[in-house]
């Protein structure tokens, strides 16, 4: 009998040696007359245990790990085919483990269960029904199924996706786009790149839900350089969507038309804002756009465009499957559905925890991360990238809420929880987020190309003791002005790490006697 | 290991030829340069200036925006050391450090012997498990300094056999 053993292929998995475990096992298997088959499926987002093994028994996927290659010889002498609890790698039945069971998955449900470009897979699990019921109704139809639905942008802005579907719609265009904005830069997020490498079927079913609903009959992905596990994949799935006519123009046979591509990125932060990735896209340098024009209205190439963050696109599959209302059961106050959120930094079990809306930060971070991976004292944890604002302990039990959050002066982004342990210089961190900011400045306006510049010097003098407190009036007002007087979130949103520094951490910035 | 090929006029001008026609060609049209020769000569910017029917400033300006673009050969290997913050809060600072002072580089520098380059780069999206590092399209997790150092010796071994 040929026993079937899972070894993921994701980014994470691979970066700690899910190659040399899938090689080692063959090797093994081979040595000992076994016949297996290894599947290179996604990861379940339990990343602190990749590279997580699985095997198929008769009781359920067992799951072994972190496994490394010179793990796999002992894990053949405990008889691990047949799913047996003998070695201290043996983590049980994966589908029982309580960081899934306490999950609400709708986005990911399907993650980490099967080989990601294998369509056959997909459909097998729920894929496409969203597709083909969209494919069955009119265009207002769908827009209306996804007001329903409350969902709101996922790439941190939390615009109402519905009323921007509708926007484009309503616009007159001769060639409407999809732009997804898969330029996930944010330190600590990686969610967008999970749904590229573990459901890739997901985006693309969500992008041409959207043409069809807005009458889009091109689409782009606006991918970051920086991943290529997902690029490849991606473009894999496009390949086999095309060849099984889920892409082209004859979609399952209805005749309507919608044609995809992924667009690399080159390594600029600044792209993941929507008006530069779509200058991009055109082949310029990403400079922001001054908005109005919103680019519902005009975006590439001047024609009406949705951009939606990768997250919005694959919340679209659930919602026209299961019904608006479905999604909208979940989730507390204006902020409706699930959230995925991504535990990292210094955390025991980081990984992607999708939940709905409402739990707080510190149930997030003790129920599902365990604490810190030190074992020391957590400190600060920084929510929604480089841009947002480091909490201290009095905050941690904010609900997760993107108005809850606004009230305390943070933000929530695109749900990345980087965790810090007490070790931290603080001091240390409001640098980084103004010299980052000199870094990936686009350089289109003053008060964030030279106010980051200013903000660097300012902090290494305040440091350094000289004048801290004329030093620090003037670091203040500095972050009024790139807070008023930036042109997008990347100088507009600099000051919020900084100013949570100098509130909540003000002996770290400036150390007294 | 990347392997290069030497750029020549007309092998740029085929890459140029068959992209061209896409709509925003301009940095499909860079990126297939940088994958086949390792950087961007500086010869192709005229030749896609005259392709796209923009000018030569137009072109540099796209070229010099992006970091990941070069405009000088990279080593045989290229390093790219995440400096984020979920990498930092697990000892991001300290393996830059390392990493500098193993190599006998700064960041945007390549060996005397032309084996690595080292970049920066901010976030690899592999945050759960930090450190994390780029060589060429291998993205490495919770890379300590004695890990680095293996990846590095690894490296050298493989340009050692090729010779």
């Amino acid at each position: 009998m040929t026993q079937r053993i899972y070894v993921p292929c994701d980014t994470t998995a691979l970066s700690l040696g899910a190659d040399d475990v899938a090689a080692a096992i063959k090797i093994e298997a081979a040595s000992r007359g076994l016949s297996v088959e290894i599947i290179r499926n996604g990861t379940r987002g339990m990343l602190w245990l990749e590279p997580l093994v699985e095997v198929e028994t008769d009781n359920g996927r067992i799951a072994y790990g972190p496994v490394s290659a010179s793990d796999v010889a002992s894990l053949f002498e405990c008889d691990f085919t047949t799913g047996q609890p003998h070695h201290n790698l043996y983590i049980g039945r994966v589908d029982e483990l309580p960081f899934l069971t306490k999950q609400q998955r709708l986005t990911f449900a399907r993650a980490g269960i099967s080989d990601p470009v294998s369509i056959d897979d997909y459909c097998a699990l729920d894929g496409f029904n969203g597709l083909k019921n969209a494919l069955a109704l009119n265009q207002q139809a769908i827009i209306d199924e996804v007001k329903v639905s409350g969902l709101r942008g996922r790439g941190g802005a939390a615009f109402p996706t519905g009323i921007k579907w509708q926007t484009v719609l309503d616009a007159p265009g001769q060639q409407k786009y999809i732009v997804c904005n898969a330029d996930e830069g944010d330190s600590g997020t990686f969610a967008d790149r999970l749904v590229m490498e573990c459901d890739p079927y997901m985006l693309i079913e969500g992008m041409t839900i959207a043409g069809l609903a807005v009458g889009a009959t091109q689409g782009y992905i606006y991918l970051r350089s920086e991943y290529p596990v997902a690029h490849k994949l991606m473009n894999e799935a496009i390949k086999r969507a095309y060849q099984a006519a889920y892409l082209g123009n004859d979609i399952l046979g209805s005749g309507r038309q919608f044609d995809l591509e992924v667009r690399l990125g080159a390594g600029a932060y600044i792209c993941g804002e929507e008006t530069s990735l779509l200058e991009s896209l055109e082949g310029k340098r990403g400079l922001v756009r001054a908005k109005p024009p919103l680019p519902a209205i005009v975006g590439l190439f001047g024609q009406p465009t949705v951009v939606n963050n990768v997250l919005s696109l694959a919340a679209i599959p659930y919602i026209l499957d299961k019904g608006g209302q479905a999604y909208a059961d979940y989730g507390m106050g204006r902020s409706r559905g699930t959230l995925p959120l991504q535990l990292a930094g210094n955390v025991k079990q980081g990984g992607l925890v999708e939940l709905a809306f409402g739990v707080t930060l510190r149930e997030l971070m003790d129920d599902f991360g365990g604490g810190t991976l030190t074992g020391r004292p957590l400190k600060a944890v920084q929510v929604g990238g480089p841009l947002g604002a480091y909490l201290p302990e009095h905050q941690w039990d904010t609900p997760l809420d993107y108005e809850q959050f606004a009230q305390v002066g943070a933000v929530l982004g695109h749900g990345g929880v980087v965790m810090f342990d007490d070790t931290v210089d603080m001091g240390e961190q409001a640098r980084f987020s103004m010299e980052f900011c000199t870094v990936e400045s686009c350089g289109k306006c003053t008060p964030c190309r030279i106010g980051s510049t200013r903000g660097v010097e300012v902090i290494d003098r305040i440091r350094a003791g000289e004048n801290p407190d004329a030093n620090l009036e003037l670091l203040s007002d500095l972050c009024d002005t790139m807070l008023d007087g930036s042109l997008c979130a990347m100088g507009g949103m600099t000051p919020y790490p900084v100013r949570s520094v100098m509130h909540y951490f003000p002996n770290d910035l400036s150390p007294r006697d | 290991m990347s392997s290069f090929t030497q750029w020549t006029t007309d092998s740029i001008q085929k890459i140029i030829d068959d992209l061209k026609h896409k709509p925003g060609a301009l940095l499909p049209i860079l990126h297939a340069i940088q994958d086949e020769f390792g950087f961007i000569p500086e010869k192709s910017i005229s030749l896609i200036a005259d392709a796209l029917l923009q000018s030569r400033a137009e072109i540099h300006g796209v070229v010099s925006f992006y970091h990941h673009f070069r405009t000088t050969a990279p080593g045989k290997n290229r390093i790219e050391i995440c400096r984020a913050e979920a990498c930092q809060s697990v000892g991001a600072r300290s393996l830059e450090a390392h990493a500098k002072s193993c190599l006998n580089i700064d960041y945007h520098q390549t060996t005397n012997d032309h084996a690595f380059s080292l970049e920066p780069v901010y976030c690899l999206g592999n945050c759960a498990t930090g450190p994390s590092i780029r060589i060429d399209d291998d993205i490495h997790g919770r890379v300590t300094t004695e890990k680095f150092d293996a990846l590095i010796a690894r490296h050298r071994q493989t340009i050692k056999e090729a010779v």
